[in-house]
């Protein structure tokens, strides 16, 4: 079943000097414990093509269903120094909540389905 | 049941709302209230305003605060802790006299700002090696403007012993506002880590504000009422266990959630996280959810702290600007491109070449790069073009490159209202340490 990291996880991001950090969130365990598996820091590096441009690491914080990717020197110097419009890396998590995903169809029970009509009519992807 | 403390911050940053304080102060049952005006760059522009003024470096925004709040400050009783004090609080501080009363109680903390002792510290010996790179600070030093500890919070703790109005300190950590009250109020000892590091959490969790109550939420459209969304407040108890929650009658929502996102809020490795007063282990947490807009925080683990403080040194490392044309279809990517090559080739036969520039085209490429394939040209975009160079001539040259495009370039540019871009100056930081004990704080009452 395919999906998108936005129908079954929250995030947020921030700068580390150089580096940014996407903070993952996932509600359900089973979800937690598949996206251990299978968002590894390749898969992020990978579709942030541009923006990952050294490693990304990534840790786990099982208590929290939660994973915390650091994009190593993406954004270019940071703080003052950086000349990129985000040079915090405030839009990287909702970037990333555009990664499409593969998940079993067990999953369904699991997708976050929101009613707002306004949204899903002027939503093209 | 033991003894609670309630304690709301009010202020994520030097620019947030002016009226999430008043809100908090007026309505919400808190025993303390926590203000953070101060970001790494904060100190370098705090420090450019002293060094042109000596009675300014500090946030004005707090006079105008307590200017507004006195009267419930004395009536409630409600404790005020802030960093607002910048790089000058004996200034802030006589501000808030000279505007509100003589009887207001301030204790200054001192001792965080080492502006003016840097080049002893490194003559004595302090290698101040920048922690992310491993340079050395001589290769900055003639061009330092601001150097500043981020100090423990037992010292908050002990400015609390003189019973003052207000804790008035400068590069106090963001969550040793809140854990500084908990210390005084429980006697908390230095090596009690365990209730130091939940504390330290509870302190990480609200001091963005809003953030952790349905602002920056990735299911935004959750939260009902952004426009009067409200500020965190924790209530924490003796053992350091806590719960995360908002004044009800306010907007935004608190949920496993909001907090979570914020727990990930700026985190490197969550298994180590510094603070002067403790390591804490952010794997460690578990929180509840109790589903009515509260949850709880507990099983927070911590060890002992390291034997360094953190230093934030600002130095001047160049001048930038950024310049934006505005530019429609057809062709709106083609003629973007052309009118960036037309800019630096101008400059170029002029001699003007920059140590870096970049180009991106908002609302087409400039947060995304090439993650998100887009199949479309536009229908309008803003070129924005940054130049960063070690010579403020240059950038000012490429200020004036920006407006003739609009009559000698390609037609359908718009957008230059704002005037020549503005040549900024570059402060780069500079993280590093110092040993502890080399540094000594004290507390002042003012």
């Amino acid at each position: 079943m395919k999906i998108r990291l936005m129908d079954i996880a929250c995030t947020r991001s921030g700068d580390k000097g150089d580096s940014s950090n996407i903070g993952v969130v996932f509600e359900y365990n089973d979800v937690y414990n598949w996206a251990v598996d299978n968002i590894t820091a390749d898969v992020v590096k990978k579709y942030l093509n541009g923006i990952a441009k050294a490693a990304v690491i990534r840790y786990e914080l099982p208590n929290l269903l939660a994973l915390n990717f650091i994009i190593k020197e993406s954004l270019e110097g940071g703080g003052s120094d950086s000349l990129l419009h985000d040079a915090q890396g405030k839009t990287h998590g909702q970037l990333l909540l555009l990664l499409e995903l593969d998940v079993p169809e067990s999953f369904c029970e699991y997708l976050y389905s929101f009613n707002d009509e306004y949204l899903r009519e002027n939503d093209k992807a | 049941m033991g003894k609670i403390i309630k304690i709301a911050n009010g202020q994520g940053f030097w620019g947030d709302s002016v009226d999430a304080p008043l809100e908090l102060i007026n309505n919400a049952d808190i025993n303390y209230l926590t203000l953070d005006y101060l970001a790494e760059v904060t100190m370098a522009i705090m420090q450019k305003q002293y060094n042109k003024s000596i009675d300014r470096g500090y946030a004005n925004d707090f006079v105008d605060f307590i200017d507004q709040s006195m009267d419930i400050i004395f009536s409630k009783n409600i404790k005020i802790i802030t960093n607002a004090g910048g790089v000058n609080p004996y200034s802030c501080a006589e501000e808030i006299k000279k505007r509100t009363t003589d009887k207001i109680k301030i204790a200054i903390i001192e001792g965080d700002n080492i502006i003016d002792k840097i080049n002893e510290y490194i003559d004595l010996g302090v290698s101040f090696d920048n922690t992310d790179n491993g340079k050395s600070i001589k290769e900055i030093r003639d061009s330092i403007c601001s150097a500043n500890i981020y100090i423990d919070s037992f010292v908050v703790a002990e400015a609390l012993k003189n019973q003052p109005h207000i804790v008035l300190g400068g590069r106090i950590t963001d969550p040793g506002l809140i854990v500084g009250p908990c210390i005084y109020e429980f006697g908390w000892k230095k090596e009690e880590y365990q209730k130091l590091a939940a504390a330290t959490v509870a302190g990480h969790i609200v001091e963005c504000g809003a953030q952790c109550t349905g602002g920056n939420y990735s299911r935004w459209w959750e939260n009902d009422d952004f426009t009067n969304i409200g500020y965190p407040i924790i209530s924490i108890d003796e053992k350091g266990l806590f719960n995360v929650y908002k004044d009800n009658n306010t907007g935004g929502l608190v949920n496993k959630l909001t907090v979570t996102e914020q727990l990930l809020y700026e985190m490197g490795n969550p298994k180590e996280y510094l603070s002067p007063d403790v390591t804490v282990d952010f794997t460690s947490i578990k929180l509840n959810d109790n589903k009515n807009g509260v949850v709880s925080v507990h099983d927070v683990k911590g060890g002992n702290p390291t034997d360094t403080f953190k230093v934030a040194v600002n130095y001047l490392s160049g001048y930038k600007a950024n310049g934006k044309l505005t530019i429609t279809a057809p062709y709106a990517i083609q003629k973007a491109k052309k009118i960036s090559e037309i800019i630096l080739d101008r400059l170029k036969r002029k001699g003007v070449e920059f140590d870096d520039h970049r180009i991106d085209f908002v609302g087409y490429n400039s947060c995304s790069a090439e993650t998100l394939r887009v199949d479309n040209n536009p229908n309008e975009l803003t070129i924005s073009i940054s130049v960063k160079d070690r010579s403020k001539s240059k950038i000012e040259k490429f200020s004036k490159e920006i407006a003739p495009l609009i009559t000698n370039g390609p037609p359908g540019i718009t957008g230059f209202s704002g005037g020549r871009p503005k040549v900024q100056e570059v402060i780069s930081y500079w993280p590093t340490l110092i040993s502890k004990s080399m540094v000594e704080t004290k507390v002042r009452i003012y």
